[in-house]
């Protein structure tokens, strides 16, 4: 197994910076955005995209943590189901524009039990999809509307987000499996 | 969606990467669950029962939600197989069940091929043949749902065998006190009534010492087992308790009082010397509860006697937690159906 990092701290930062500047440039303001981090790792990068725009911008956008567990499709195939988190939106989805956060975008099952997650909730004006890296091989027509970075993967590859709040630093690893060479 | 879980999950059979993606590593670092059957407490981990308290909070969430409905077990069968009556438990699994997108199919055993000699076992197995995916039981004799964990595929949640367990009971019992007080560590538990026959009490001794509470049973002599308490041989398996025949005296500085139904049916058995003095000397009332802590937790699994375990104004007062006994009953039962669903071989179809 070998690991290469392809993004460092400062390239993770900049990312977020473009895409905060690019959702205020998108909706035309902050006015009624609602950003809503996909657990686990989207909460955290939700949290600092609000950040971002309260510095530039000088407005605080609602931040809300979303857990899909309930929501997902391979509860059949899983050997021991996930742990379900708290679902936290401090505000009624209802009539805003709601920019959902998550780390990597890969087949796109996670955004879509994300979609359903948030419809449960009322019915949003709109939805855009937000993440720090897109890895391809989708499985269904989703595409994010913001991205940090796009990373050409092979299947059997990973990539790892690492994140200060949760892993203790920020990077972005691409993982190929193999032997491990002597 | 890091797909290190692809890496994880690459020597896996039958897994795809789409499975891979959605594996998130928990937020906090729980256990796995690995169980197919709930049947008592009794060999739970401390943390398994933080698991199922964990993700009962997250579904009583989705129970305050305007469509208290989630998709998560669509296409699941989840079976009541009821030998006792009962309502709070076969309704709070029906509901749970339901707010989870299960199908749910309710089986009395008074109207079922049951009365006409079936066997507890081909009950079980003609409904596993038909699709049901979990199987709900009460059943008079202690030992019966075991006997169907061993006999069939289905898994098999205890909701009640004769007088030996009632663990989702203990479970939201034990989620209620945790709403009330942050940690039950060291909290003295006063558990009063019918000890003997109480299947809530016994998976209510393991659930709480669990926890570390340290629980004090209370009863007429005839209606607690002699050979409990500190130092007892232990011959029913339980954990060590302290055992107070006297109800003032256990009440003494009290974090929580839970009352069993009194049932009627054992003043025949000759093990009452009457009503008149069970309410006499076991009623929990208001001036006895003075005695417990200030902020005392009264509790009941239900259904109570009101005038005989308990006076009404204790029974509907400030310090009751019945109600809400009640209503958490759903969220820890939606917990206990959605981690025995990921260890489940599907139904035959």
């Amino acid at each position: 197994m070998s690991e290469t990092i392809v993004m460092g701290p400062a390239e993770v930062r900049r990312a977020l910076t473009r895409i905060a500047h690019e959702i205020v440039e998108r909706n035309g303001g902050c006015e009624g955005l609602l950003f809503v981090g996909m657990r686990t790792r989207g909460a955290p990068l939700a949290q600092r995209l609000a950040r971002e725009i309260a510095a530039f911008e000088g407005a605080q956008v609602p931040i809300g943590a979303l857990d899909i567990s309930l929501y997902r499709d391979d509860i059949h195939h899983l050997r021991a189901q996930p742990v379900v988190q708290s679902t936290d939106i401090p505000v009624d989805v209802a009539d805003r524009p709601v920019v959902l956060v998550d780390d990597v975008l890969y087949t796109g099952r996670s955004a879509r039990a994300a979609l359903d997650a948030i419809m449960d909730l009322g019915r949003p004006r709109s939805i855009q999809l937000a993440v720090l890296v897109d890895r391809g091989h989708r499985e269904l027509p989703i595409r994010a509307d913001y991205v940090g970075r796009n990373i050409p993967t092979a299947r059997p590859q990973a990539v790892q987000v690492r994140l200060l709040e949760v892993d203790g630093r920020d990077e972005v690893a691409l993982i190929t499996p193999g032997e491990e060479q002597p | 969606m890091t797909a290190s879980r692809g890496l994880q999950q690459r020597g896996a059979a039958g897994t795809s990467a789409s499975v891979a993606e959605a594996k998130r590593p928990p937020e906090t670092p729980g256990v796995t669950w690995r169980r197919k059957h709930i049947l008592d407490l009794d060999d739970f981990t401390a943390e398994e029962v933080e698991l199922v308290l964990q993700t009962a909070a997250a579904m009583a969430q989705v129970l305050r939600r305007g469509i208290p409905r989630v998709p998560t077990l669509r296409g699941r069968t989840i079976v009541t197989l009821f030998y006792e009556a009962s309502t709070r438990t076969r309704v709070a699994f029906e509901l749970a069940a339901k707010a989870l997108s299960a199908d749910v199919v309710s089986v009395a055993a008074q109207t079922s091929s049951a009365s006409k000699g079936e066997s507890l076992v081909d009950t079980a197995r003609t409904l596993r043949a038909m699709g049901a995916d979990v199987i709900v039981m009460r059943h008079p004799s202690a030992g019966a749902p075991y006997l169907l964990a061993e006999q069939q595929e289905a898994s098999v949640i205890n909701a009640g065998d004769g007088w030996h367990a009632h663990p989702s009971q203990a479970l939201l019992d034990l989620y209620t006190l945790r709403q009330h007080l942050a940690d039950l560590q060291g909290r003295k538990v006063v558990i009063v009534g019918d000890i003997l026959h109480s299947r809530v009490a016994r998976s209510n001794v393991w659930g709480l010492t669990h926890a570390g509470a340290h629980v004090v049973l209370c009863g007429p002599p005839t209606l607690v087992p002699s050979d409990l308490g500190p130092g007892a041989g232990d011959p029913l398996g339980l954990p060590p308790v302290e055992v107070e025949p006297v109800l003032d005296r256990a009440l003494e500085a009290a974090d929580v009082v839970m009352a069993l139904r009194l049932q009627r049916e054992r003043q025949q058995a000759g093990l009452l010397t009457g009503i008149a003095d069970y309410i006499k000397h076991y009623q929990v009332t208001a001036s006895r509860l003075a005695r417990a802590k200030p902020g005392v937790l009264f509790m009941h699994p239900g259904p109570m006697n009101e005038g005989i375990e308990v006076a009404p104004e204790v029974a509907r007062g400030p310090h009751s937690m019945v109600e809400e006994q009640v209503s958490n009953g759903v969220a820890v039962r939606m917990a206990l159906l959605y981690l025995i669903a990921g260890t489940q071989p599907r139904a035959p179809s």
